[in-house]
């Protein structure tokens, strides 16, 4: 379910790295618990981002989610369907709804995030 | 089973755009006794604006059957209880309705000379006056229009008292069962909030609190009873730690209903509040307002309130707008006075007397759908409810249903539903308040549908995850409508 | 007591239900330092006739039967039936904000009804169900620019309502917003285009006028938003005479509009409650405050309305919402609504055209201080303020709103409003005062 090649944070991120060519997006696992998504609001490209940091959210009727960064550099491209069809989210949140492409400034930062074996335990334990 | 409601015929009607055709009217205006004048000559040609693209035309039995048939669509108080907590759903007088209509009151414009408004402000000053006795304080604002924009107020008030002491300081504690209005009011007022955890007990930690208390808390914004109808038992240990600091405690006064009579916050360490005059002062909802959310102050916050201040000079009352030391004005004129009115009248119907028994029926009211109810549905916490009580789903949810599935099947019970998923502090909340203008049958028939509900749960779950069943418009989907949002009618 | 629907037998039945022996040991809970201890010192409860005599009594206070020529931000129209008629229906008065959509259908579709029309009336993409009322409608449509723009600085002209500027001061006090206020020709009462285009910098998220302004003057709202938009602010564009816009061009370059609906059968009732809006273009629409209804369809397929966009409110947002606002003024805007309704397309044209030609009736005979054009109000210079209005009092005329209260330099001029309510002998009799004033006392007949 989770993609092996991915990094995961604590709040339901995920990153794809080759090299310093980064994509973001969130998991099976946020996307479940947010619900119908409605809308998502996306950074513009050229932004800087840090790990950690907000670099934009998701929305459904009755919540709002915070995306923060899995890593730090500059946001290089950011997925335009999502605009049009939101619900891409739900049914496709590792592939066709990546939210941002990123060039990382600090790839070693990487290390610290979980593997997805690492990452379907701590859902795991969480329920 | 369901003994409330039978299903009935209801009119479809249109938008009333897609009634109108040119030419149809529903009004008509008197010969005019000066000369008309040409716009274009008097305004300028630019000036003059085109006819109101897609504005309707419709006569006056379509106008009236437009409206009527939309009405019938609406659950309402005059239909019956409406448990929604925190909401206090009673009973809207009608004598209210009167005499908030009496012509020159209701006619009265603002910037009457004072000589001609001597009855509105007497209202007003009477108003403040039982306003500051029932709630213990020592001055009223009427000046804000609603429960937040009085939260906003107190708030600013705060401020400017400590902005005179020489610090206005940083963040506001909120406890996290309160309602979204108080954080985002601070955030408005210019504080960063930070939440304080509520104990296991649901009520205010006062050990957490002495902890996070420091020269930076400007004050703590409180609800009492708080959002599970619990009354907050250390709120006066908690008024003194505060003080102790140099902040202040503000309370939310949404659950008045409970306290009215009984208790005043002005007792027990209260610096400022609100009140919500749609709540607890019986002035209705009309679907979403309007309100009153006048503030009470304690003597040391007077001199900072929204100026103007009436004042008496012998026989007379007068606006006293030399307030330097005023937060200024928070909204134009003198408060939402048609509102301020309709809470005069409930309060003198009431009386003294009157008022406490209210609030003894209120608690009465809710302790006993608590009592009659939890054999049913989990309660999160075990201390006394007072005005309202809150259930939590959790028993439900292993079969797979949710406080917001209950709600919708309670609408097939001919009720409104309670207030659902708050507070958030509470796992699928079930947040109800009956007020006291509910009697016993009413009551009963809601305790008998929700212990229904309970039991078609266990027997058929599906009966509930898709009602509602019996109304004329089933489930919305709201989903489709925040992604596309359709916020106006446009002409085909 | 009548509102309490309980006999004593039932509340014993409640009371030994809940296990309690009397209604005090149902607070017996709360610690003894919190408990009142006393009845309230408050009259008992009278009965309904003397309630109704306590506020006639208050009424006559008041003093009644007047020709008013007050406008200033709140107008005398006349309220059509139809209005009342409406808002008293139980199902609208008594019913609660229209969360659960499948009972409040009637609710949500005359908000939707309303947004539309406020759409048609101002011109703009979008409107909301209505803030508290046009005063506070300013402030926050000043944080919604500051919020679309990222920037801190405001601009407000001195023709825009001075009670709605103060308002506005108290919200941007506290967001370290940085309000500066620009003025207006002395000849026209138009805006003062150059002081605006000194004080305009890249900073500024808003500037923000009034059309018609405080004067009643029509004002420069295209070159308004030239100089705005020129350095990256928006343009708010604020009305208290709603009924304007049915003879006035509305302001089509406005990015967000912030008015006041008092004018459309909302009773003038000594200041509240009125209805204030906020309309806008869409591109904004996720920064604008206040409910929204939206068009959706049920499980059924039938087209059904709920609440929308809800994400940006403070229930779901709460530090981070667009403003802190719960309320909306749904029974007033109702009023509005219905206004709309009866008068429609044409009705609301031919009201404005009657305003327009009171007022210019007495203006012809009295000299308007400013030459701009104006709508159904105008400022005018009389010789002495105080005994003026004095002497209408004594013939049951409320003069016009004395200026000086508010605009230092026009403390020798009176605001006179006319609207299709006012009469031709009651303007007679105030031109007939404003001149006899105004010539030597040795002109005798």
């Amino acid at each position: 379910m989770y993609p092996e090649n991915f990094r995961y944070t604590k709040e339901h991120e995920w990153v794809a790295a080759v090299g310093d060519a980064g994509t973001i997006g969130i998991t099976d696992h946020a996307q479940q618990e947010l619900g119908d998504i409605v809308y998502v609001d996306l950074p513009k490209v050229g932004t800087h981002i840090e790990q950690g940091r907000s670099l934009g959210s998701v929305e459904s009727v009755k919540a709002v989610s915070d995306v923060y960064s899995p890593v730090s550099g500059e946001v290089t491209e950011i997925n335009q369907t999502l605009a049009e069809k939101p619900e891409t989210l739900n049914s496709d949140p590792h592939g066709a709804a990546w939210l941002v492409k990123i060039k990382l400034s600090a790839p070693a930062e990487l290390a610290g995030l979980m593997s997805a074996a690492e990452y379907e335990a701590y859902i795991g334990a969480e329920k | 089973m369901i003994k409330k409601v039978r299903p009935h015929l209801s009119q479809n009607e249109r938008l009333v755009f897609e009634r109108s055709s040119p030419g149809k009217k529903a009004y008509q205006l008197p010969e005019l006794d000066v000369p008309a004048v040409d716009a274009a000559e008097a305004l300028g040609a630019a000036n003059v604006r085109a006819a109101i693209e897609g504005f309707p035309e419709i006569s006056e039995v379509e106008a009236m059957r437009h409206f009527t048939r939309l009405s019938t669509w609406n659950y309402a108080i005059d239909h019956g209880m409406y448990p929604l907590g925190s909401c206090t759903m009673k009973y809207n007088p009608r004598i209210n309705e009167v005499v908030a209509r009496t012509e020159a009151l209701a006619w009265a414009h603002p910037y009457q000379p004072e000589a001609l408004a001597q009855g509105s402000m007497a209202v007003m000053a009477q108003l403040e006056a039982a306003l500051a006795e029932i709630t213990g304080m020592d001055a009223v604002t009427l000046q804000p229009a609603a429960g937040a924009h009085g939260e906003l107020t107190g708030i600013l008030l705060i401020r400017a008292l400590l902005e005179k002491r020489g610090n206005p300081r940083k963040k506001i504690l909120i406890p996290d069962s309160a309602h979204g209005t108080n954080p985002a009011t601070a955030a408005i007022a210019g504080y960063a909030v930070q939440n304080i955890p509520s104990s296991a007990t649901g009520v205010l930690d006062v050990g957490a609190l002495a902890q996070i208390v420091d020269k930076d808390v400007a004050a703590l914004m409180v609800t009492n009873p708080n959002t599970l109808g619990v009354f907050e038992e250390n709120i006066i240990q908690a008024a003194e730690i505060l003080h102790k600091k140099g902040a202040m405690l503000y309370m939310d006064g949404a659950n008045m209903n409970a306290l009215v009579g009984i208790a005043r916050p002005g007792d027990f360490g209260v610096d400022v509040m609100h009140l919500n005059l749609h709540k607890t002062f019986s002035t209705p909802h009309g679907g979403g307002g309007p309100g009153a959310g006048p503030v009470a102050v304690k003597k040391v916050l007077e001199p900072f309130l929204p100026a103007p201040r009436l004042k008496r000079t012998g026989k007379k009352w007068a606006y006293d707008f030399n307030r330097k030391r005023s937060i200024g004005r928070v909204k134009a004129y003198y408060g939402n006075f048609g509102v301020l009115v309709r809470a005069l009248a409930y309060i003198l119907a009431h009386g003294g007397p009157g008022l406490r028994n209210a609030t003894v029926d209120a608690v009465l009211n809710a302790v006993y759908i608590r009592k009659r109810l939890e054999a049913y549905y989990d309660l999160p916490y075990s201390q006394a409810n007072m005005h309202e009580v809150v259930f939590s789903d959790d028993r439900q949810a292993k079969l797979g249903v949710r406080t917001g599935d209950i709600a919708k099947r309670l609408i097939d019970y001919g009720f409104h539903p309670y207030t659902v998923s708050f507070p958030l502090i509470v796992h699928g909340a079930l947040m109800i308040e009956p007020t006291e203008t509910e009697g016993k049958h009413e009551i009963d028939q809601f305790i008998e549908a929700m212990i229904s509900i309970a039991q078609e749960i266990e027997t058929d779950p599906q009966l509930v995850k898709t009602a509602p069943h019996g109304t004329r418009t089933s489930r919305v989907d709201e989903v489709a409508a925040a992604r596309k949002p359709v916020l106006r009618w446009k002409p085909a | 007591m009548r509102y309490l629907p309980k006999s004593d037998s039932e509340r014993r039945q409640m009371l030994d239900a809940c296990g309690v022996s009397s209604p005090e040991e149902l607070f017996a809970h709360l610690p003894q330092a919190v408990r009142l201890g006393r009845p309230l010192h408050l009259a008992p409860g009278i009965s309904e006739y003397e309630i109704v005599q306590y506020f006639r009594d208050r009424a006559a206070e008041n003093g009644n039967g007047y020709a008013s020529f007050l406008g200033a931000g709140v107008y005398h129209h006349y309220r059509p039936v139809l209005v009342d008629t409406v808002v008293s229906r139980g199902e609208f008065l008594t019913s609660y904000t229209p969360y659960q959509a499948e009972i409040a259908q009637g609710t949500l579709t005359t908000i939707f009804e309303f947004q539309t029309m406020i759409c048609q009336l101002t011109g703009m993409d979008v409107a909301n169900a209505s803030m508290y009322d046009g005063s506070t409608a300013v402030p926050e449509a000043a944080m919604m620019a500051a919020r679309s723009t990222g920037k801190g600085r405001v601009l407000v002209a001195r023709s825009v309502h001075p009670e709605y500027r103060e308002v506005l001061l108290t919200y941007a006090r506290n967001q370290g917003m940085p309000v500066e206020e620009f003025g207006y020709d002395p000849e026209t009462g138009t805006l003062d285009l150059e002081d605006l285009e000194r004080k305009m910098d890249d900073f500024t998220a808003a500037v923000i006028v009034q059309t018609p302004n405080f004067f009643g003057i029509a004002d420069q709202v295209k070159e308004a938003a030239r100089i705005a938009h020129g350095r990256g602010a928006l343009l708010v564009v604020v009305f208290t005479e709603a009924v304007s816009l049915g003879i006035l061009e509305p302001p089509a370059e406005a990015d967000i509009v912030a008015g006041e609906l008092q004018s459309f059968a909302i009773s003038p009732s000594y200041g509240g409650p009125y209805a204030g809006i906020i309309a806008t273009r869409e591109k904004y629409l996720r920064q604008m405050p206040g409910r929204l209804v939206g068009q959706s369809v049920d499980s059924r397929g039938n087209r059904a309305f709920c609440l929308t966009l809800a994400t940006r409110e403070q229930h779901i947002r709460r530090e981070k919402a667009t403003s802190n606002i719960c309320t909306n003024q749904a029974l007033i805007a109702l009023m509005a609504t219905v206004f709309m309704t009866v008068y429609g397309k044409q009705g609301l044209r031919e009201l404005a055209a009657q305003n327009l030609a009171k007022a210019h009736y007495l203006a012809g005979k009295v000299k308007p201080r400013f030459s701009g054009p104006f709508f159904n109000e105008f400022v005018v210079k009389v010789a002495a303020v105080d005994d003026l209005n004095k002497q209408l009092l004594k013939k049951k005329i409320i003069g016009g709103l004395p200026l000086g209260r508010f605009y230092p330099e026009l403390s020798d001029s009176v605001l006179l409003c006319a609207t299709e309510m006012t009469k031709r002998a009651d303007m007679d009799v105030v031109a007939d005062a404003i001149l006899r004033a105004a010539t030597p006392k040795e002109v005798t007949a």
